[in-house]
């Protein structure tokens, strides 16, 4: 049996509505909100500031620490215990290596970044659309940055690569679930991770899918950024 | 953030304004959002002048505390969260986290916002646990307050999941609310010099020389007290921020029912 027409009737390659937005934190150097579908994350950038305790400071560069955390009434059952979990540090390890290859912090030696990043509501992707929120607050902090950080769950339901998956595809048995991190300027990727099966073969329709997804998301990030950055009315 | 002077403050506060020009007490402006997490069971989004924070209601099916077998569960917890305020960490609550909750919870479990009888679904074996969680997005002054408003609101968002005994069907909402009984909402006269006003903007609140948080319920029946900052409040003191919290949780509470 094949995986015919989406839970939800999406198209295979079809996003989730998208909306982002720049500058929704007061408070921080740099902030942003990014939504897919019903997942909202919220990431605020600090910095680059002095870190302490001073034997964390590196005086080769500055360093960039991620903060990635399910607000307790997020989760799609229970409620989740906030305080941090085994699979909240690993996605912010992830992410922190997902995001700095696009940072240069070798002028900021025994500074940190520090990205922050909360959810609201969830229904799957999460580490996808903090990655993509994440990026926005790094460029309206004013960080100098070589590209932007797109990210997309893309997955195998049946015999189908559909890309950015709900709850019920990601939690589909013997379905698979691929988040991917790419730099829309270069193709690199810079988060892989997968639960479940897929074939060799398989790989190359996903990256292809995700390239083409990071395209649409990219767009409403920089409309985003230019949305904060444009000049008032009545200024030439 | 900006270092006021207190002379410059106390000259703004005799002329009878806080330094945004609104009266002592007034509150800055407030907005109301209901329905902001589709994950939780209620919630809202309190917006009140820079101040931005989000509270969520999760309801859960549990064995009754034993010496309470006939009524449900409340828990508030605070999270200040890192992303709203450059002096927040990551880690554990601090004290300021678990006073926030603290005195929340005193008002709506003391002045019973929720009947807690009616949440019983088999006396000694199962209730309803109601859990608020009050999450800053942007943490700029008047958080106590701002939460009580958050969790009142959340509380009246809030629609009980389908069960089946003592499994809860999450992803299926029902249309039934709360069994709600009071209103109550914390107020927080903030003393100055010898000026008593509510709302201060944070540079403001540098000053401060003593707070009083009194939640009230719509009759105007105290539910919750404490005292804050280290000056002493005199008995006239007292009662004199209780005439100003009486006056404006009675304006709150109008804008909160208006826009739930």
């Amino acid at each position: 049996m094949g995986y015919e027409k989406r839970f939800d009737g999406r198209g295979v390659e079809e996003l989730r509505q998208m909306e982002a937005k720049v500058g929704v934190v007061k408070n921080a150097d740099g902030s942003a909100m990014f939504k897919i579908g019903k997942t909202t994350a919220i990431a605020a950038v600090y910095g680059p500031r002095d870190l302490y305790p001073k034997f964390l400071q590196n005086p080769q560069t500055g360093i960039l620490r991620v903060d990635y955390n399910m607000l307790p009434f997020s989760g799609h059952g229970e409620r989740v215990r906030p305080g941090g979990s085994r699979r909240s540090k690993e996605i912010s390890m992830v992410m922190a290596n997902a995001l700095l290859p696009v940072l240069d912090l070798k002028e900021w030696p025994n500074a940190v970044v520090d990205v922050f990043v909360d959810l609201p509501q969830t229904d799957a992707g999460t580490r996808c659309a903090a990655l993509c929120a994440a990026s926005m607050a790094l460029a309206d902090a004013g960080l100098l940055m070589k590209d932007m950080v797109t990210a997309i769950a893309i997955g195998k339901v049946e015999d189908k690569i559909v890309v950015d998956l709900n709850y019920e595809e990601d939690s589909y048995e013997h379905g698979s679930d691929i988040a991917i991190a790419m730099l829309p300027g270069t193709g690199k990727i810079t988060l892989l991770q997968m639960d479940g099966q897929i074939t060799p073969e398989d790989l190359k329709e996903v990256f292809a899918k995700a390239e083409t997804a990071c395209k649409k998301i990219l767009e409403v990030q920089k409309t985003a950024l230019k949305e904060k950055f444009k000049k008032p009315e009545g200024i030439a | 953030m900006t270092q006021i002077a207190k002379e410059t403050l106390l000259a703004s506060f005799n002329a009878g304004i806080h330094l945004d020009g609104r009266k002592l007490t007034e509150y800055r402006k407030l907005t109301i959002t209901t329905n902001v997490s589709r994950s939780a069971e209620g919630s809202a989004r309190v917006l009140l002048g820079d101040t931005d924070i989000i509270v969520g209601v999760k309801l859960a099916l549990e064995k009754p505390y034993p010496d309470t077998p006939e009524k449900g569960n409340l828990m508030v917890n605070a999270e200040l969260r890192p992303l709203s305020n450059p002096r927040f960490e990551v880690g554990p609550p601090g004290d300021e986290a678990v006073e926030i909750a603290r005195v929340v919870d005193r008002g709506v479990r003391e002045g019973e916002a929720i009947d807690a009888r009616a949440l019983c679904v088999k006396p000694g074996e199962l209730v309803w646990s109601v859990m608020i969680d009050i999450c800053t997005i942007n943490a700029a002054g008047g958080l106590i307050d701002a939460s009580g408003i958050g969790a009142l609101t959340a509380l009246i968002n809030a629609k009980y999941p389908e069960h089946t005994e003592a499994v809860v069907h999450y992803e299926k909402r029902t249309t039934k609310s709360l069994p709600l009984a009071h209103q109550p909402l914390p107020v927080t006269v903030f003393k100055i010099g010898e000026h008593f006003l509510v709302d201060p903007l944070p540079e403001e609140e540098e000053h401060v020389d003593a707070r009083l948080t009194i939640a009230l319920t719509e009759k105007n029946h105290i539910s919750a007290l404490q005292k804050g900052g280290s000056a002493p409040l005199s008995k006239e003191d007292i009662y004199k921020m209780a005439e100003i919290a009486v006056k404006a949780s009675q304006e709150l509470r109008k804008q909160i029912l208006r826009e739930k």
